[in-house]
């Protein structure tokens, strides 16, 4: 069998970097949020902050340790696996990723030390000026690594010199079309992921009647965040989604699988549910609310859009990534809100810590921003194809010359060692929250449970949540 | 543009640049790896747990270098970089795989119990294959590339051969030592002792590589042997070699008299004299043995945009990496762990 030496690395470039984005959309909200702690530690003096923030210390120490190594890996694929890429637009991508090199990760790795390992070495103050630094450096990161991808989306500030990009002006560069709504975007999405581990390990230890005190602060934090965020992000994805027609309506086309408008017809429907047929180039089963596209994408009732037969065959994406991964992203979102707003109206109500039908869910409702997270960049990545560099560098042009079977080799070799590297860290992330956070009760030896205790502890649990009611 | 411009100097800055950065890896996650390689041959489990202190809140700092080198190859030569990943592509990716283990095991390791013994595994293998691979990737870059029409025009196995072998166990032997001499400088009681024994042993060991590998270079690679013995060259490079034959001695005898800290830096400088002699082997030549690196140079306005950064962020990074090791100074005794 020949082995497609592009598709190969294709997969394993999607693989690789799946993974990986786990792990930093996680501590980039965790590293803000021990950061908050242990400010409202040292401002208000309560010994909860400060358990809080060790608690979730260790989780991220775990969690950022697979960030990095999975991260190295990336750096270096971009010549291993896409070498054209790299000559083609490395003068312009390349200094984007050096300032993220030399802004963010040194600061992040050197002030990581202190915050992990200089709790009883320094002063109160200096670790919380580490917190607070390790929590600028993710945010930097993530600052030059959505300028660097934003700039292959929607490329700017360049000119092609004999078939490759050079830098005319840097700050159009950075600052490219696209840039500000996606940085907005994941930065909020990374929060809202976090917001939503830090709910469930909450709601577990409330549930369960264990750490109720330190679950209680966590749930009400995440909950405030989420009533919040989760609203704004709506907003916020609506304009990144016109800024996207804007500038790469193929990609709007696939995520709405809107074929053409039809004659005579006028305003463009949403389709809630079809299967898109790419080799007939029509939806098949489709379910769809006359004019809602239009109004979605246009702010206008009748106002088109161009359908995926008014591009050549060759310069359209896949269809079925981009539609199917936009509604469950969309989906999940609306998911969220929901949550959150139900969440502060039981806590207004003072029965949140009691309503049981809601607490039960919401111990396993953590994964929900990975996931949408990684929806939505199967989204934006695949609704790029087939360009790696839109309009300048094909991704099938983009191949390093490596033949087929040692990119195979490697693949599988990422795949069994993430594989184990994964299972180690999710198994050791569940025993740091079984164990909880120490010094607020006595550790009980089957780690804490995720199911109530006995009906008769139920009680108990009421009076210490709403202690003089 | 006329003489020596722009166009000349800024490759030469930023090979340079880059030289440092990748010296940095080499010293700084050089006494880490050694960590993990010297790991199996620890006496005990607390004195597993003791080295691992030794270098915990370091190791993700210095591992941000290799990210420099990479990402500075790709800023400031991106040629160069399209044409060295994907002839080195299984080494690299190896030498990756084999750090994505040892850095995980820094952490499992903490948190396991019954399963320590598996990451203790993988921080020991993982450490070891990192350096073996990382020497491959020098025996293989110093070899030679084969280049047509700008693009690597070679197989995937082209790396494979017993002088990069034979360079991948000399840099396994390196780290080695300066890992037992970190350890000399960092630790105390039984495990230094044991730590002080085992740098005698290795330094003539590595002196040796060193040797094997300043002989085969220039017999293999007229190249080489050109750039060495031609006067006037001889003259100036003459004592690089008698340098480090000055200095392993020097090592020798600061091991033998008990001194804790001038191994470490005495070992440091003896890497940095191998270091200059790859140098001058190689350079100007950045894809040995056609391109160089005036030739796989990135556009002028990006070398500068990215040098005005490096200009004001160096200090910066140099300045808190130095207060951090500043902060953890001192020895770590037996039981103590900074979690």
């Amino acid at each position: 069998m020949e082995l497609d030496p592009t598709m190969l690395a294709r997969i394993q470039f999607a693989f690789t970097v799946s993974f990986h984005i786990i792990f930093p959309s996680f501590t980039i909200g965790l590293a803000a949020y021990i950061a908050t702690l242990e400010l409202l530690w040292i401002g208000t003096g309560h010994e909860r902050y400060h358990r809080i923030a060790r608690f979730f210390t260790k989780i991220f120490a775990v969690s950022f340790a697979m960030g990095v190594v999975s991260g190295i890996v990336l750096s270096y694929q971009f010549g291993t696996n896409w070498s054209h890429f790299s000559r083609v637009v490395g003068n312009v991508i390349g200094p984007l990723i050096g300032y993220e090199v030399l802004t963010a990760f040194f600061l992040e790795a050197t002030f990581l030390g202190i915050m992990l390992f200089g709790w009883n070495r320094v002063p109160r103050g200096l670790h919380v000026f580490s917190c607070v630094m390790v929590a600028v450096g993710t945010t930097l990161s993530a600052f030059w690594i959505l300028s660097a991808n934003s700039w292959m989306q929607t490329p700017a500030g360049h000119e092609i010199i004999d078939g490759v990009a050079h830098p005319v002006d840097w700050l159009a560069v950075i600052f490219n079309p696209s840039f500000p709504y996606r940085l907005a975007h994941m930065v909020t999405a990374c929060y809202l992921t976090t917001a939503f581990v830090v709910l469930a390990v909450g709601a577990r230890y409330v549930y369960s009647g264990r750490y109720p005190e330190d679950g209680r602060t966590m749930m009400r934090m995440a909950l405030g965040l989420i009533a919040i965020l989760a609203p704004l992000q709506a907003f916020i994805g609506d304009a990144h989604g016109l800024n996207t027609l804007a500038h790469q309506p193929a990609k709007i086309a696939a995520i709405e699988a809107h074929w053409q408008n039809e004659p005579g017809a006028s305003g463009v429907p949403l389709v809630l549910f079809a299967w898109p047929n790419e080799a007939e180039e029509r939806n098949d089963y489709q379910i769809a609310i006359p004019h809602l596209g239009s109004l979605i994408l246009t702010h206008s009732w009748d106002d088109t859009f161009k359908g995926l037969k008014e591009y050549p065959r060759d310069e359209r994406p896949p269809v079925a990534v981009p539609f199917f991964a936009f509604r469950v992203m969309v989906g999940l979102g609306i998911v969220m809100i929901l949550v959150g707003w139900l969440g502060v109206f039981l806590l207004w109500r003072h029965r949140l810590f009691e309503t049981d039908w809601y607490l039960a869910p919401l111990q396993h409702i953590w994964p929900i921003g990975f996931v949408t997270i990684l929806s939505g960049w199967f989204v934006t990545e695949v609704g790029r194809q087939p360009w790696v560099a839109y309009g300048i560098l094909r991704t099938a042009d983009a191949i390093s010359p490596v033949e087929g079977w040692a990119v195979a080799t490697t693949l599988a070799l990422f795949v069994f060692v993430y594989g184990i590297v994964f299972s180690g860290g999710i198994y050791y992330i569940n025993r740091l929250i079984a164990r909880g956070p120490q010094g607020s009760a006595v550790e009980p030896p089957e780690g804490v449970p995720s199911r109530p205790l006995a009906s008769a502890h139920k009680a108990t649990r009421a009076a210490i949540n709403h202690p003089g009611e | 543009m006329t003489g020596l411009g722009m166009e000349w100097y800024l490759p030469v800055i930023w090979s340079l640049l880059l030289a440092v950065a990748i010296a940095m890896y080499v010293v700084l996650d050089g006494f880490d790896l050694g960590m993990g390689i010297l790991f199996p041959f620890a006496a005990s489990e607390t004195e597993k747990d003791q080295m691992m202190s030794s270098v915990a809140p370091f190791w993700d700092g210095n591992e941000t270098w290799l990210i420099l080198g990479g990402g500075g190859l790709l800023v400031a030569f991106p040629l160069a970089y399209s044409i060295v990943m994907p002839a080195l592509y299984l080494p690299v990716i190896f030498m990756l795989l084999a750090l994505v283990f040892r850095g995980v095991a820094f952490e499992f390791r903490h948190v396991a119990d019954t399963s320590r013994f598996l990451w203790n595994i993988a921080f020991a293998g993982g450490s070891t294959l990192a350096a073996f691979f990382q020497g491959v990737l020098l025996g293989g870059f110093v070899q030679g590339i084969k280049v047509e029409n700008n693009a690597f025009a070679g197989g995937p196995l082209d790396w494979l051969t017993p002088f990069a072998l034979l360079c991948g166990v000399g840099v396994v032997a390196g780290y080695a030592l300066i890992g037992c001499v970190w350890l000399v400088m960092k630790t105390d009681g039984a495990a230094a002792a044991r730590a002080r024994a085992r740098a005698k042993l290795l330094l003539p060991a590595v002196l040796v590589f060193m040797g094997i590998v300043s002989l085969w270079t220039p017999i293999a690679f007229p190249r080489i042997a050109e750039r060495w013995f031609t006067t006037p060259n001889l003259f100036y490079l003459a004592p690089v070699p008698l340098l480090t034959l000055v200095l392993a001695y020097a090592v020798w005898r600061w091991l033998e008299k008990g001194h804790d800290n001038l191994p470490f830096f005495g070992v440091i400088g003896l890497f940095l004299l191998g270091y200059v002699g790859i140098g001058v082997s190689i350079f100007p030549y950045l894809v040995p043995p056609s391109l160089t690196v005036w030739e796989t140079a990135a556009a002028p306005a990006s070398q500068v945009f990215m040098l005005i950064g490096t200009i004001f962020m160096l200090p910066v990074i140099l300045g808190y990496i130095a207060f951090v090791y500043w902060l953890f100074r001192g020895k770590v005794r037996e039981g103590e762990g900074y979690h």
